[in-house]
């Protein structure tokens, strides 16, 4: 492959990374603005064209190298592609890209043939790999493994197979955060080049002034995307209109929301997005240095991160007098050390300075002192990541899609007990619902929809009765959930809310930073008070069930004031989980603390297992699988359950095929 | 293999030229830089960074200690993570890790006394989709079920004796 920036188009081109010019990307992407030549017009195009995989000269095969396709094989899956050209000496391109958002059907191959359009497959694990290709490659389809076909203008398309936007997952998403994500090589800067990029950077630095800038993004309406919903224009004025030496920006991308993975998925699939959003976002708030803030427990999405920043800096788009635009910036990468409190934004500040990430009291707001005392301004991964389409399709563009007080689209995460689990994009104002059912397809293995959970444990539980709610900030609030970074995972009937509410509690109070009391004490006392709804019946005394009592009837008190008189948003959302499963599923707590049982049969202390001696038959079986080893007994006879040593994880009731394992 | 005390110190040594004239806010990468080449951090690295950056060691355990990230023994062979973000709970990823305590004999951030397996529990690995995850020296392992643990658990482990200097880092 040519790398598109270190060739210019012929001896007239005067550009080098050292001496920019400042039309380089419109030259790249069109035709050179120095000098008038049909040739290097023609020559670009060709090449761009080739970038996109319009022309291709030899059959492309893509696989799908996000986390969750490695974690479902993929890197298995690349190297049986790699044995399967070479032993039958094949030429074809084979290229990593990102995750397309259906995890469910990882590890996810695709292969575009010459003048035919691109063909994704789903589960092709390495097993399956050389069938598969075998037949593509003899021109034809295996209709039981196809997921669909890519659009592509000038392309044949194949008969009898759907196309993406036709497909049930993809058709109701509206994609700008992801549009390049699993389509794209993230590693590749002419890729992204290829597909518009870097022009929205380059139209801005020519034409915009910064507070131009700020205009047009306040707007488009775009709103933090991280949790909070502050209007990012807005926010951007702030710092803007601050007088100082030295401005910084952040890109928060310590996803520590458990159940959220859009900012993971942004970067490892369409990394110099992010950096081009970062890029203008800087200049439309003056500030020469950037940081990004990541979890070090994304080591894929640091690694192609770290890869795309040198590209940019070696392209001329990052470094000093960026497109002779006499603007500088610097990006760096900092590795969160997990710790839940620092998405805070006072508190990220300080786990930069490289102290303990404890939130201070606001104002002053970091727009105005922030990192080492000079304004700075923090936003979310997906929100910068919208930044470069507003910039360069517009304003009104931006604002005519999603609600009235909502704009824009929202990435997903979705997962949990739904069939098609993954990262999807709508436009706000999309249901419940439709997310759900019409994309998600669903809950498996026929069970009933009990409840969505929400925005992560700052957000809440939406019972199935709200379902049809448009999502945006505000809707979200009226029925006690936030919108979060956008975590959302399906709970069926199996799933205690009980219990969710204690697992949530368990993790804010280990996460809460101890500075204020609220928050430090308060979370735990909840927890306890959880944990002894929750707690069986065997080894309980009388002053136990008083306790039990007594806690549920200070439980909403508690909430209401760990969340009035907290320092920070962790500590001011910590209750949100248990007060809206006390909100909507009263009636479970209620099985809980009066009839000592769980409805979903997911506390597993309330529950206690045995074997029925007149139905075992004494296959071993049980005893086979039993992980703790607690089930005893001789072939043939039947066998019986130490309940000292069960740690209830009701495989024996799963695996007993005569039924005669019973959980109560 | 165990690193004797003087190797380990040039090892530290060497980590803290890469940070010439450090500030404060070098403390964090430092500590991330000592623990991904050692695998935990020793008394000695806390001393060490205390004398390079000017910062009592008390300050640095504090830093240290509040971040889930770093650990002070050192991890196994096979380092294992499970994970408990949301969507791994819902899909029962506390029988998961349950289970792991059971069949290793060891608790979270703890390692087994011959040194082969040590237990980590992490917020999210942002793989939800494959939830429950486990993952064991940076591979990842989906769907994960109680009764497939002592099967991953062997395989890791014959995959090891098959090729002995797998790299145990990654």
């Amino acid at each position: 492959m040519i790398n598109t920036f270190e060739t210019n188009c012929c001896a007239q081109c005067q550009h080098t990374p050292q001496r920019p010019c400042p039309d380089r990307i419109d030259c790249l992407q069109d035709r050179p603005r120095c000098h008038e030549k049909e040739a290097c017009h023609r020559q670009r195009l060709e090449l761009m064209a080739q970038l996109r995989r319009e022309t291709l000269t030899r059959p492309a095969i893509f696989v799908g190298t996000g986390t969750c396709g490695l974690g479902a094989g993929a890197g298995k899956t690349m190297a049986a592609v790699r044995r399967f050209l070479a032993d039958r000496d094949l030429q074809a391109d084979l290229i990593e890209v990102g995750c397309i958002g259906l995890c469910a059907a990882e590890p996810i191959l695709d292969v575009q043939l010459p003048a035919r359009t691109r063909v994704s497959f789903q589960q092709v694990t390495e097993d399956k790999v050389s069938s598969l290709l075998a037949a593509v490659l003899a021109g034809q389809i295996p209709a039981d493994s196809v997921i669909a076909q890519h659009r592509g203008d000038g392309l044949e398309a194949w008969p009898d197979v759907w196309f993406l936007d036709e497909h049930p997952f993809f058709a109701p998403q509206q994609r700008i955060v992801l549009a390049n994500c699993g389509l794209i090589d993230p590693a590749s800067f002419d890729e992204y080049i290829a597909r518009g990029g870097y022009q929205a950077l380059a139209h801005v630095l020519r034409q915009n002034t910064s507070a131009e800038l700020c205009d047009r993004i306040e707007q488009s309406g775009l709103r933090g995307r991280g949790g909070g919903g502050f209007p990012t224009g807005e926010k951007w004025k702030f710092a803007l209109a601050a007088q100082a030496d030295q401005k910084y920006l952040i890109c928060n991308a310590d996803e520590g929301d458990p159940g959220a993975f859009m900012d993971r998925a942004v970067i490892e699939g369409d990394p110099h997005r992010l950096l081009e959003g970062m890029a203008i976002g800087a200049y439309a708030i003056g500030a020469t240095k950037a940081y990004v803030y990541i979890r070090a427990e994304y080591p894929l999405a640091i690694r192609r991160l770290k890869k795309a920043i040198a590209q940019a800096r070696g392209a001329g788009l990052l470094g000093e007098n960026i497109l002779d635009s006499g603007f500088h910036l610097d990006i760096v990468i900092k590795q969160g050390a997990g710790a839940f409190v620092c998405g805070e934004e006072t508190a990220l500040i300080q786990s930069i300075e490289g102290k303990r990430g404890m939130p201070r009291p606001r104002p002053p707001f970091p727009a105005v002192q922030g990192l080492f005392g000079k304004p700075t301004i923090i936003n979310n991964v997906e929100t910068l990541a919208n930044v470069p389409a507003i910039v360069s399709r517009g304003a009104e563009w931006f604002s005519a899609i999603g609600t009235a007080n909502s704009k824009g689209t929202k990435v997903f995460a979705l997962s949990g007990k739904v069939k098609l689990t993954g990262l999807i994009e709508v436009a706000m104002g999309t249901s419940l619902r439709q997310i759900i059912f019409d994309i998600g397809g669903g809950i498996p293995a026929g069970k009933s929809f009990k409840a969505v959970q929400i925005g992560g444990p700052s957000g809440g539980c939406i019972p199935a009765e709200h379902l049809d709610i448009e999502i945006d900030y505000e809707s979200l609030k009226t029925v006690g959930a936030m919108m979060g970074s956008g975590g959302l995972v399906v709970m069926d009937e199996d799933t205690c809310m009980v219990d969710l509410a204690k697992f949530f509690m368990d993790f804010i109070q280990r996460e809460s930073c101890g500075k204020c009391i609220p928050c430090r004490e308060g979370t735990r006392r909840m927890l306890e008070i959880l944990r002894r709804i929750t707690r069986a019946r065997r080894d309980e005394t009388g002053t136990d069930a008083l306790e039990r009592f007594k806690g549920i009837m200070y439980l909403q008190r508690l909430a209401e004031v760990i969340k009035d008189t907290s320092l920070c948003g962790l500590g001011q959302t910590a209750p949100n989980p248990v007060l809206s499963t006390l909100r909507w599923f009263h009636d479970e707590y209620e099985a809980h603390i009066y009839e000592r049982r769980c409805p979903a049969g997911a506390c597993r202390e309330l529950l206690e297992y045995r074997i029925d001696p007149q139905a075992c038959k004494g296959c071993t079986l049980c005893a086979k699988k039993c992980p703790a080893d607690a089930v005893r007994g001789v072939a043939k006879g039947p066998h019986y359950i130490i309940p000292e040593k069960c740690i209830g994880c009701g495989t024996c009731v799963q695996v007993c095929r005569f039924g005669a394992v019973i959980a109560e | 293999m165990p690193v004797s005390s003087t190797s380990m110190a040039d090892r530290i040594e060497t980590i803290l030229t890469r940070y010439p004239n450090g500030k404060r806010d070098a403390l964090i990468p430092l500590l991330q830089d000592i623990q991904e080449d050692l695998g935990f951090l020793s008394r000695q690295a806390v001393l060490q960074v205390g004398r390079h950056l000017n910062l009592p060691a008390s300050k640095i355990y504090g830093v240290a200690t509040f971040y889930n990230q770093f650990r002070f023994e050192p991890q196994g062979r096979f380092h294992i993570q499970v994970c408990r973000g949301t969507a791994c709970h819902v899909k029962g990823s506390a029988i998961v890790l349950e289970t792991l305590q059971q069949h290793l004999g060891i608790g979270p951030n703890q390692t087994s006394r011959d040194g082969q397996f040590s237990l980590e529990v992490v917020a999210c690995i942002g793989a939800c989709g494959l939830a429950p995850v486990i993952s064991i020296n940076g591979e990842f392992f989906g769907g994960v079920t109680p009764e497939k643990i002592p099967d991953i658990i062997e395989a890791v482990r014959r995959q090891d004796q098959k090729d002995p200097d797998h790299d145990q880092h990654f």
